[in-house]
């Protein structure tokens, strides 16, 4: 398979003051294209922070993220917000749905940015609270949702756009055992049956096991 | 219709919060409106006034009258089409609160000279055709329920005693502009009433008022008539009735200022508040912004969700203000009785209103939205959970 994802010589770095904290050093990584990669590691290794250079909503300090070709690090910060549009479909521990916009409204929202009409955006979000199982709740707010719910609604949202690439940090992390499973099962279907390149940060190492792949960080460097 | 709709949603989530805000704003609008109005009102009676009109009076003070005898010597003034003549009344009707503005005038040639006070031609035969005749203005008949034929007793001041009058017409005023809260009588009722009481005429006026052929002649006819009784023993002092208006006005400048600068002090507090409103509502949705983007929404999207809101909301509170402001100006006219005329919101005074709603609401929202704009979106994230 193709890498969909090529990572080369990668660092992140902030300062305080004049000190450097360094928090990934010199990181190489390929993720194919339909590939589900696992990302795990102790807390502070540096985990959400690789996966937002991936999404593109992080600079990294140096080296190079090549996604379908495209080096993200160096794009302008409104090609990159295109790009994201396009390419990469999110999903947050804390779901990160607006508060006053129903299940139907939050999925919609990706596709206000493109030029498709109101019929064919509604064809779009009803298949995906569908595929979802969220149709009866397509009027609800996320604060009459459940978490797994809400969290099952932020799947439909990036899916939406039809993207290769979608990144979750810890998913499940916020739910009980048995709906952290049903969401992990959503998640295996979209890489299964729709083809879709996963990468997922977790804690949890059921979670990892659905995964193709486990990648470990320790303190910034991938460990085998 | 998906950004107002996420903007009125957003604007409604906070109820409480809203309608404080809202609520600050009506109050704040309506008190800049009727503080304006209020300022208007001061400036409306010099600008209703002529500048054909000369008004001639004792150069010392308005207090000291000016002798009977100047009338004939003025209507002489070439570029003079009339003179008339008014005094000073100062009467209290029933009791000291109901003042009003009360003059002996010289008759016809008074009305003459003021074609903008309209009487019915009946009422000013009438009027001229008693010696204890009088004429009101529409507004001071209303207020005290006078009928034409009624008697008015007013408890003189400076001329004590007790002096009635028959109310002959009532007039109404031209323009809405003009004044038609004063009482008219004749001057020579006055004259002799006070000759009969004190065994010595007065033989004196407050002022004289002439009318001029040509108003852009105003400077040199004054000019005339006051070198024309210089040394004598009452000199004069001759400008154009709208400078004499301007001059009662500017003794009160610094009140007038006063009034125009809290007017304005009320918009920037009714700023500061609902700016800390606007940073307190968008710092709480920085988590939102920060999704927004992520998704792949600009940072002008995101400023401009909040520049609409908090527009949205001072405007509604500025519209709302703008209504209150008709009924306070009702009734703070009503308070302040005849004092001040032409008590009348303006097209001017509704537009600023808006226009500083509008700029309160977009001010508030400026440094919220452009943080908001320049959010990054990992620290955006980090703020929720
Ligand atoms: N804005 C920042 N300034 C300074 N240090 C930062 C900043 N953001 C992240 N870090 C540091 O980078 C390191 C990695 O953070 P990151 O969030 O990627 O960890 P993580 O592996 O996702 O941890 P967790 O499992 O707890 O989510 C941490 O030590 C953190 O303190
Ligand atoms: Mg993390």
């Amino acid at each position: 398979m193709t890498p969909l994802v090529v990572i080369e010589g990668l660092s992140k770095y902030y300062l305080r003051g004049d000190q450097v904290i360094p928090v990934l050093v010199d990181l190489s990584l390929e993720v194919a294209e339909g590939e589900y990669v696992a990302l795990m590691g102790p807390s502070g290794s540096g985990k959400s922070t690789l996966l937002n250079l991936i999404a593109g909503i992080d600079k990294p300090s140096s080296g190079t993220i090549r996604i379908g070709g495209i080096d993200i690090a160096a794009l302008s910060d409104a090609e990159l917000a295109l790009w994201r549009s396009i390419n990469v479909g999110f999903v947050f521990q804390f779901y990160n749905l607006m508060p006053v916009l129903t299940a139907f409204g939050n999925v919609e929202l990706p596709l206000q940015l493109t030029t498709l009409s109101r019929p064919e955006r509604r064809e779009r979000v009803e298949a995906a609270l569908a595929l979802v199982g969220l149709t009866d709740r397509a009027m609800h707010l996320p604060n009459e949702l459940s978490g797994g719910q809400q969290q099952r609604v932020a799947i439909a949202r990036a899916l939406i756009t039809d993207p290769t690439l979608i990144v979750a940090d810890e998913p499940t992390g916020d739910l009980d055992r048995a709906t952290a499973q049903e969401i992990l099962g959503l998640l295996g279907r979209l890489n299964d049956e729709l083809g879709k390149t996963i990468i997922m940060v977790t804690h949890d190492p059921k979670a990892a096991e659905t995964a193709h792949r486990l990648v470990h960080l320790e303190k910034g460097e991938l460990v085998a | 219709m998906f950004v107002p709709l996420l903007v009125l949603k957003n604007a409604l989530r906070h109820r409480l919060r809203t309608i404080l805000t809202v609520l600050g704003i009506v109050v704040a609008i309506a008190a800049f409106g009727l503080l304006r109005t209020l300022v208007d009102a001061w400036y409306a009676g010099a600008n209703a006034s002529s500048s054909a009109r000369l008004v001639t009076r004792n150069s010392v003070s308005l207090v000291f009258p000016l002798p009977i005898s100047y009338a004939g010597k003025l209507r002489q003034v070439s570029g003079v089409t009339g003179v008339a003549w008014a005094n000073w009344f100062g009467g209290v009707y029933v009791s000291e609160r109901n003042f009003f503005p009360q003059f002996a005038i010289s008759g016809a040639s008074y009305l003459d000279l003021y074609p903008e006070f309209v009487l019915p031609e009946a009422a000013r035969h009438a009027f001229l055709a008693d010696r204890q005749g009088a004429i009101a203005g529409r507004k001071l008949a209303d207020k005290f329920g006078w009928k034409v034929g009624d008697q008015i007793p007013l408890r003189g001041t400076i001329y004590p005693g007790t002096w009635t009058f028959n109310l002959r017409g009532i007039y109404d005023g031209a323009e809405t502009s003009t004044d038609t809260s004063s009482f008219f009588f004749h001057y020579a009722y006055l004259n002799e009433t006070f000759k009969q009481r004190y065994g010595r005429s007065m033989d004196s006026v407050g002022l004289y008022i002439e009318s001029l052929e040509d108003p852009s002649a105003a400077a040199t006819v004054s000019q005339t008539i006051d070198a024309m009784f210089r040394n004598s023993y009452a000199e004069t002092l001759t400008e154009t009735e709208k400078a004499f208006q301007l001059g009662f006005v500017a003794m009160s400048d610094a009140i007038i200022g006063a009034i125009q600068a809290v007017s304005y002090i009320v918009i920037v507090i009714i700023m500061a508040v609902m700016a800390n409103t606007m940073a307190m509502t968008a710092r709480e949705r920085y988590a939102e912004y920060a999704t927004l983007k992520a998704l792949g929404f600009g940072g002008g999207f995101v400023a401009l969700l909040i520049v609409l809101e908090s527009a949205a909301i001072a405007l509604a509170g500025g519209a709302l203000g703008v209504l209150a402001t008709f009924p306070l100006a009702r009734a703070f006219a009503s308070t302040i009785g005849s004092l001040i005329t032409g008590f009348e919101v303006s097209r001017e005074t509704i537009a600023l209103q808006l226009a500083a709603a509008l700029a309160v609401g977009m001010i508030a929202a400026a440094i919220p939205a452009w943080r908001a704009a320049r959010l990054r979106i990992v620290d955006g994230l980090r703020a929720i959970g």
